[in-house]
């Protein structure tokens, strides 16, 4: 397993009406994303611990796009990983974000 | 009980929230111990292993047609459902709680292959707290249902814990039994059983089989809608179990040893139940199994 952590600037996420939300399994070639309140509102951190050694600068790349496109500012993200693709793990970043806004858990 | 296939939503498919969400009143759901409060397995970490926030179960409390329930749903996705160490203890901790609150049921949403091996003792620990939690719960008189319809079934020390439940709820895609079909080739052979063989597999430990075997008291759809409504159906007060009861228990499972030990496939054991064509099983519908369960008796 390795523990990775990011600092990503972002524009600041539209506030949410639930504390946290979580999106996902940790199941084979998926992952389990909790998304809850940060402390900076222009910065996301990422908390990443996964199955698979080596891809630091993968996630680093998925991030980066993540928050580029997404306003996803004053967040905190913590990931358990068990081998998900940079694809999955796009789309689980954006749904986890979109239901943090909505107000889903 | 049977609904078109374009408005059911799989009970198979679904995660374990999902499931949750699906079975009891909409939006009754508490988490109890929420991913954001909770701690991961400390022994997953020692071995390397990424754990989930929630260790693999969710427990809460709920209402199911406005009474209340507590309810635990194993995700099996995650490390096979497997029962660690804090997952057992959130387990442990619900039923604790049904003797103490004594809501109208505990639902046990079971999806696992047993023991977390990773977790060693500890997880076979926590299996027998669960499993003497159950009966303590349903000695205090709230009924524990066990719902079974998930990937992983119930095998192993959650096989055990689902027949100690007051009543078992599955769908044809569950599967219920103590050593599961890989264990059993691995220890004993593939001639002894072939786990590869999955039409047997479930021809033999299958929601079709455990409900014709009266292991099952309710066959439903693998539908959220139709668990929901089979809990529904099932849920009822139950006296804490007589000795005469057990024994009378006791010698129906010796009678159906004798009857079936020498058996090798579901085919064989629905032949002897009576059943005209058991070729035909399979490929029944939930309903018309329903219909040739009557007036069989195992």
């Amino acid at each position: 397993m390795e523990t990775l952590n990011f600092r990503l600037e972002s524009a600041p996420a539209e506030r949410a009406a639930s504390a946290s939300v979580l999106c996902g399994v940790v199941g084979s070639g998926n992952l389990e994303i909790l998304l809850r309140q940060g402390d900076e509102p222009k910065v996301c951190t990422v908390e990443v611990k996964t199955a698979a050694r080596g891809f630091g600068d993968t996630w680093q790349a998925v991030l980066d796009a993540f928050a580029a496109t997404h306003a996803a500012g004053g967040t905190h993200i913590a990931i358990n990983d068990m081998g998900a693709t940079p694809a999955v793990v796009s789309l689980r970043l954006a749904q986890t974000l979109s239901d943090y806004q909505r107000g889903r858990r | 009980m049977n609904r078109p296939y374009a408005l059911r939503h799989s009970w198979f498919e679904a995660t374990a929230r999902e499931r949750i969400a699906g079975l009891v009143d909409a939006d009754s759901f508490r988490e109890i111990q929420p991913p954001e409060a909770a701690t991961p397995s400390p022994h997953l970490a020692l071995l390397g292993m990424p754990g989930a926030f929630d260790d693999g179960v969710i427990v809460g409390r709920a209402l199911l047609e406005n009474r209340p329930v507590l309810v635990a749903a194993q995700e099996g996705q995650f490390i096979g459902g497997a029962v660690g160490e804090i997952h057992g203890a959130k387990i442990v901790g619900l039923l604790r709680r049904a003797v103490r609150e004594r809501p109208a049921a505990v639902l046990l949403l079971v999806d696992s292959g047993g023991v977390r091996l990773h977790e060693a003792n500890a997880g076979l620990i926590a299996i027998s707290e669960i499993m003497r939690a159950v009966l303590d719960a349903r000695a205090a008189g709230v009924p524990v249902l066990a719902l079974v319809g998930g990937s992983c079934g119930a095998f192993g020390g959650m096989g055990i814990v689902t027949k100690l439940c007051s009543a078992v709820i599955m769908s044809e895609e569950g599967r219920l039994a103590l050593s599961g079909p890989e264990v059993i080739e691995t220890v004993a052979g593939v001639e002894e059983f072939d786990s590869k063989d999955r039409a047997l597999v479930w021809r033999v430990t299958g929601g079709k089989h455990r409900y014709l075997m009266g292991d099952c008291q309710t066959l439903v759809e693998d539908d959220l809608a139709s668990f929901r409504a089979g809990a529904i159906a099932t849920l009822s007060p139950e006296p804490a179990p007589s000795l005469a009861q057990l024994q009378a228990q006791q010698t129906r499972l010796e009678r159906r040893l004798a009857d079936f030990a020498s058996l090798r496939d579901g085919l064989q054991v629905w032949a002897r139940l009576g059943i005209a064509q058991p070729e035909r099983v399979p490929m029944l519908e939930r309903d018309e199994l329903v219909t040739l369960k009557q007036g069989v008796t195992a």
